[in-house]
């Protein structure tokens, strides 16, 4: 499984989103790849992934894709990504 | 590995800022000081949130300023300015902003590491309050758990 996150720049918020989503998907026990990119190559890279984690901003940006877009609020609450990874992947 | 250089010349506390440019600047005039960035570092910043909106602000009351990697940078470094009034980012769930993070980040291959280690101190979710409640500069050494 692969899940993308997605910032401006690349780095920054989308590395925090990264670093953390992998917490959470290493206390669920799930497998997955998760990849930092800029909104800019979103659609070649995330032609292949399950979920996209972002902020509201990008949302429209990100436009049609057959993953699940999901928006985390607060990038540092592991609960409220634990509770969001969890029912797009349970 | 740990955070990037946070010197006292990066830490401003009780910071006036008119609006959030005023507020991103502030930040990127920090790194300038400590010598992480370029003046024209907060341009740049500023200029990513006026292309794709108020996303940095990641989580309530905590923006995370930053721009990619470029010549406007001379190193790895963070600042930490608090504000004594809150600005308003346009954000639809973290505004207010009292307590903004500039990062600049030298090569995109460290940001990882980087990016993970500021996780680990926000991850505990008292530390934005305790900033924006700093009153000395070895206050924020001390919450951000760098040696002063």
């Amino acid at each position: 499984m692969k899940i993308v996150t997605i910032c401006g720049a690349g780095i920054g918020s989308s590395g925090i989103l990264k670093v953390n989503a992998e917490r959470v998907l290493r206390k669920l026990d799930l497998e997955a790849t998760v990849v930092a990119a800029d909104i800019s190559t979103v659609k070649d890279v995330a032609s292949d992934a399950q979920v996209i984690l972002t902020s509201q901003e990008f949302v429209d940006a990100i436009g049609s894709t057959f993953a699940d877009v999901i928006v985390i609020q607060n990038y540092f609450d592991t609960e409220e990504l634990t509770a969001k990874l969890r029912s797009a992947l349970e | 590995m740990s955070l990037p250089p946070l010197p006292a010349s990066a830490i401003v506390i009780g910071a006036h800022a008119a609006d959030w440019r005023a507020a991103v600047t502030l930040a990127g005039d920090a790194l300038a000081a400590s010598g992480a960035a370029k003046p024209e570092y907060s341009r740049e910043m500023i200029r990513m949130i006026e292309e794709h909106g108020p996303y940095v602000v990641i989580a309530p009351g905590l923006a995370l300023a930053h721009a990619r990697p470029g010549p406007e940078v001379l190193a790895d470094g963070l600042s930490v300015v608090t504000l004594a009034e809150p600005v308003s980012f346009g954000h639809p769930y973290n505004d207010p902003v009292s307590v903004i993070l500039g990062l600049a980040i030298l090569t995109a291959d460290r940001h990882l590491a980087v990016v993970a280690a500021v996780a680990n101190i926000f991850n505990d979710s008292t530390a934005i309050a305790d900033l924006a409640a700093a009153t000395t500069a070895a206050d924020v050494q001390r919450i951000m758990q760098v040696p002063a």
